[in-house]
């Protein structure tokens, strides 16, 4: 029966990921279109063009993969056929079960059981986050490697060492933010976030680590490759940089796991710093408003709207990345490679150091 | 409550399954007609200029992963520690300035020779 839910959850967090995943694609499509002014995916149809609406959605959910899975896979003659094949599956994976310990909500009651929303909950959750995000570097380099391209070299050295700069700004964010919580698990993170500051602001962390989200945002938008800071794809420079040779729906995996990176960075925004799937005064009893109101609502609705929350939170930080990759011009590499080290890391040692003097002067100051 | 780590595996072998079937789709569902110029390297169109095993890449890059070593296991020390935090007090955040200080030291002495810059 445990095994059951295991199996049930872990397949709820994949399906999650992967509608994200592929209604990013159309988002983007659109938002792209929006932002530069262009019409964007209309072409698709069914019966023909009877319908009297246009199903450009349709284009992105189905046609888009559909098509990428009938192209012919080739590998080029020189390349390491076994590292061709491995790069996109090692790109993909990390990035898929990451999700596994997100939590999308608090508990779910049916009957006596109560489970918790989240497919792994591991005590460890925020570093196995931390650790599975950078086994994605692998992916750019095998690649890079594996095509026995000089395009897809340079792309993948300049991938992993962007990757790699970005990870020690990330990192160090999150120290200060688990200074604030005391813990590295992800639901008891989200849990804290449910109390009242002076018994009216939710405690989101966001109040707490404003900094951290400034840094973490930035570094995460620098981990999944994205403009600004998509430097090895650079597609002026590089043709598409570390996958340049690959085809097909190996292709596919690498430009899947872009839009995977997108949904997680929001997803640990949403956790770490936006109270996750909490949703404000509302409690596992019902609503309980500053000043004594109390609003009984099911156990039931609760979990639901707390999964709506996470969703549309983490929706609101997707569409931030896309703006943000829609609206800045790519950075040089110098200039990366600038941010990365003299700004975000003397940053982030920075609000560390200043975090964990006011935990200790300020006892009630923080959420746990 | 089962072991989380249980859990974890299942998703990570349900994760692998998803993964595998949809990269086999090309395999399975694709076309197959090789060519000579197919199976070339993509260089823009020229000739392409042979393989790359063996070239030589600028030397900065090994550098950063150096410098990323360093400073990443920096970062990795102090995961336990800000997790017991409250519990070690200011003697724990002594102990830790007293290593940071160390590597921040280390820093101020890369960025000092240049070792940051990126021409």
């Amino acid at each position: 029966m445990e095994l059951l839910i295991a199996f049930v959850k872990a397949l709820v967090a994949l399906l999650i990921l992967l509608q994200v995943t592929v209604l990013l694609l159309w988002i983007e499509r659109k938002g792209s279109a929006l932002i530069q002014d262009r019409v964007g995916a209309n072409r698709a149809n069914i019966f023909g063009g009877l319908l009297p609406f246009n199903l450009g959605i349709v284009n992105t959910l189905m046609a888009d993969p559909l098509k990428l899975f009938h192209k012919e896979d080739v590998v080029p003659k020189d390349a390491d056929h076994f590292l061709h094949w491995l790069a996109p599956f090692v790109a993909v994976l990390p990035l898929f079960v990451t999700f596994a310990v997100i939590p999308f909500g608090d508990v779910l009651v049916l009957g006596d059981t109560v489970i918790s929303l989240v497919a792994a909950e591991l005590d460890v959750g925020l570093l196995f986050v931390l650790g599975m995000v950078s086994l994605g570097v692998y992916g750019v380099i095998i690649g890079g490697w594996a095509s026995n391209s000089r395009y897809a070299f340079l792309g993948g050295v300049r991938g992993s060492a962007q990757m790699i700069s970005y990870e020690i700004g990330m990192g160090l964010a999150l120290v200060s933010v688990i200074l604030t919580y005391g813990t590295l698990d992800l639901q008891e993170i989200a849990r804290a976030q449910g109390q009242l500051m002076w018994g009216l602001i939710p405690a989101w962390g966001v109040f707490y680590q404003p900094l951290a989200l400034v840094l973490f945002f930035i570094a995460g938008i620098a981990e999944s490759k994205r403009a600004p800071f998509d430097l090895p794809e650079a597609e002026s420079e590089l043709v598409a940089g570390f996958y340049t040779e690959y085809s097909g729906s190996k292709q596919s995996m690498f430009m899947m796991s872009d839009f995977i990176e997108v949904a997680i960075v929001a997803a640990l925004v949403t956790t770490l710093f936006f109270g996750g799937w909490q949703v404000p005064y509302l409690y596992r009893d019902g609503f309980h408003l500053p000043g004594g109101f109390f609003l009984g609502v099911p156990s039931l609705v609760v979990t639901v709207l707390q999964v709506l929350a996470f969703l549309v939170k983490l929706f609101i930080f997707c569409w931030l990345q896309i703006l943000v990759r829609w609206t800045f011009p790519r950075m040089r590499y110098d200039q990366l490679m600038n941010l990365g080290w003299k700004r975000l890391l003397p940053i982030g040692l920075a609000n560390v150091a200043v975090s964990a003097v006011l935990v200790l002067a300020l006892e009630g100051w923080t959420v746990a | 409550m089962t072991n989380p780590y249980i859990a974890l595996l299942i998703s990570f072998v349900l994760c692998a399954l998803v993964a595998g079937i949809m990269m086999g789709a090309s395999w399975l569902l694709g076309p197959k007609r090789a060519s000579k110029a197919k199976l070339e390297i993509f260089e823009t169109g020229n000739p392409p200029l042979g393989s790359i095993r063996g070239i030589r890449f600028p030397v900065k890059f090994y550098l950063v992963a150096i410098l990323f070593v360093v400073f990443d296991v920096e970062v990795v020390f102090m995961y336990p520690w800000a997790v017991v935090f409250r519990r070690l007090g200011w003697i724990g955040l002594a102990e830790m300035a007293a290593f940071v200080v160390v590597l921040g030291v280390g820093l101020a002495y890369v960025w000092r020779v240049g070792a940051l810059e990126w021409d």
